[in-house]
């Protein structure tokens, strides 16, 4: 059933989408990260003239679909002369830097979230205690809030990640041939949604695999006092009765 | 205002169509959602089974649906039953290329897509409750589908209202997608608009506030859904 030269032509073909998707990915889960601090920042400042505004943006782009940003960014913003005589236009007119800023934007919005959560996680007394101890608040923050934040942060983070290489597909909406994109062209010249969808499908799970692998490798690097303590050393001092 | 008479209702304002596909896309959502809550049933009910072959599909169900990109899943849905249906139209003489109808496929997508995330939801539903319930249930002598729709379902339906509302939530914005087949929904008929008027951003934007209205309208519903269901349950202090 499966013709597998045809199959296996298939991926080799999927396979040089992998770098466009993996590029897409990476530029927009950085760059999102720095904004979603941001934000994170924004609403735990306690300052509602920030809190509020962050607040809408998050919910704002939660409540909306990707290819919605995506398309307004792309299409939408040519609408305006002013931005179209700017500096700004040849990244703007770029599909590329679209579908960048789009999903930066977005995963933004949920990761300011995840951040957020991460820094309320941190108990209260591990504030205090360094605060006693003569730490300055952004030492403080630094080197007690920060790290153990990250930690927390983590699990969740990671499903974020996945989820933005899922989104990336979105970009062959605007042309762009990562993954999706030649998957689809190939099933509209072939006619073969199977073997294109088994191929491409198999890509994403390895992608999503090796980054969930690549977080909880570090999360367990990062949480020694949850790695099992090593075994004690049998010697035979040890294993003689005390009172011999 | 030109925008208002833009999205107005008057003889050439886009306000109706756009309506109208808010409908539309609200429409193949419910219809995806419902797919997928029967998904998930399933699912979940495999991946509570005693049988190894049930619980190893649907791991590889939930985790391949989860993986990968819903636009693909839509592509294989549409392109699938579409080269089904050629074949099946080629055999009574007919020619060329027959689409399948994008509602249908598009809403089957969605509903194994959000079914993978479903039967989450409903195993960790059922995983909450407190076991010491059940063994009383079968200490009572209760069989196991009486247990089952006496004490295991009406508490996991409650714990599960948060868990089934993001779903929903998934899914509406999911339903953007199915503008790709051609379905006229939200996504599409803004498409449409921005291309005839070469106003982009207002119809975009108007498709967002559109649908921003849909998710936080929603939102409420389950909130007050939830509210409703836990009326019983006593909170720790």
């Amino acid at each position: 059933m499966l013709d597998l030269p045809f199959f296996l032509d298939t991926l080799s073909t999927l396979i040089g989408g992998v770098p466009l998707t993996l590029q897409l990915t990476v530029l927009s889960v950085s760059s999102g990260a720095m904004l979603a601090f941001a934000l994170a920042l924004m609403r735990v400042s306690g300052n509602p003239l920030l809190d509020y505004p962050a607040r809408f943006y998050i919910f704002a782009f939660r409540g909306t679909p990707v290819l919605v940003q995506i398309y307004i960014v792309y299409y939408g913003l040519s609408q305006f002369p002013v931005l179209r005589q700017s500096m700004l236009w040849p990244f703007l007119r770029e599909a590329y830097w679209c579908a960048v800023i789009a999903l930066a934007l977005n995963t933004a919005a949920y990761s300011a979230e995840l951040i957020r959560g991460g820094l309320n996680s941190v108990a209260v007394g591990q504030i205090e205690a360094a605060r006693a101890l003569g730490m300055s608040r952004p030492l403080a923050f630094r080197r007690i809030i920060l790290p153990q934040a990250f930690r927390q942060m983590l699990p969740a983070y990671s499903n974020e990640i996945i989820l933005m290489v899922k989104s990336t597909a979105l970009a062959s909406t605007i042309t762009l041939l990562e993954v999706t994109g030649l998957a689809a062209k190939l099933i509209s010249q072939s006619y073969r949604p199977v073997e294109v969808f088994i191929g491409a499908g198999a890509i994403y799970l390895t992608i999503n695999f090796l980054i969930a692998r690549l977080c909880a490798a570090l999360q367990t690097a990062l949480s020694p006092e949850k790695r099992a303590a090593p075994a004690p050393a049998q010697s035979p001092e040890t294993e003689a009765p005390r009172h011999g | 205002m030109q925008y208002f008479q833009l999205m107005g209702f008057g003889p050439d304002g886009w306000g109706r169509d756009m309506l109208a596909a808010a409908g539309m896309t609200i429409g193949v959502s419910i219809v995806g959602f419902v797919a997928g809550v029967l998904f998930g049933c399933c699912g979940a009910a495999a991946k509570l089974s005693r049988f190894g072959s049930l619980r190893w599909t649907a791991e590889v169900y939930t985790t391949v649906f989860r993986g990968v990109p819903d636009l693909l899943v839509i592509y294989l849905f549409y392109f699938g039953s579409s080269s089904l249906i050629t074949s099946v139209a080629s055999m009574f003489g007919a020619q060329g290329f027959v689409g399948a109808p994008a509602f249908l496929t598009g809403a089957l997508a969605i509903g194994v897509v959000s079914g993978a995330y479903q039967t989450q939801v409903f195993i960790g539903a059922v995983e909450a409750l407190p076991r010491g319930e059940i063994e009383a249930a079968r200490a009572y002598g209760m069989s196991s589908f009486l247990l089952f729709r006496r004490v295991v379902l009406p508490q996991a339906i409650r714990f599960a209202i948060p868990g089934v509302a993001n779903v929903w939530q998934l899914v509406l914005k999911e339903s953007a997608l199915i503008s790709v087949v051609g379905l006229i929904e939200l996504m599409r008929q803004a498409q449409i608009g921005a291309g005839s008027t070469r106003q982009p951003f207002s119809f975009f934007l108007t498709a967002a506030a559109l649908y921003l209205l849909i998710t936080f309208v929603s939102g409420i519903g389950f909130q007050a859904l939830e509210k409703r269901a836990m009326r019983g349950v006593r909170r720790p202090a």
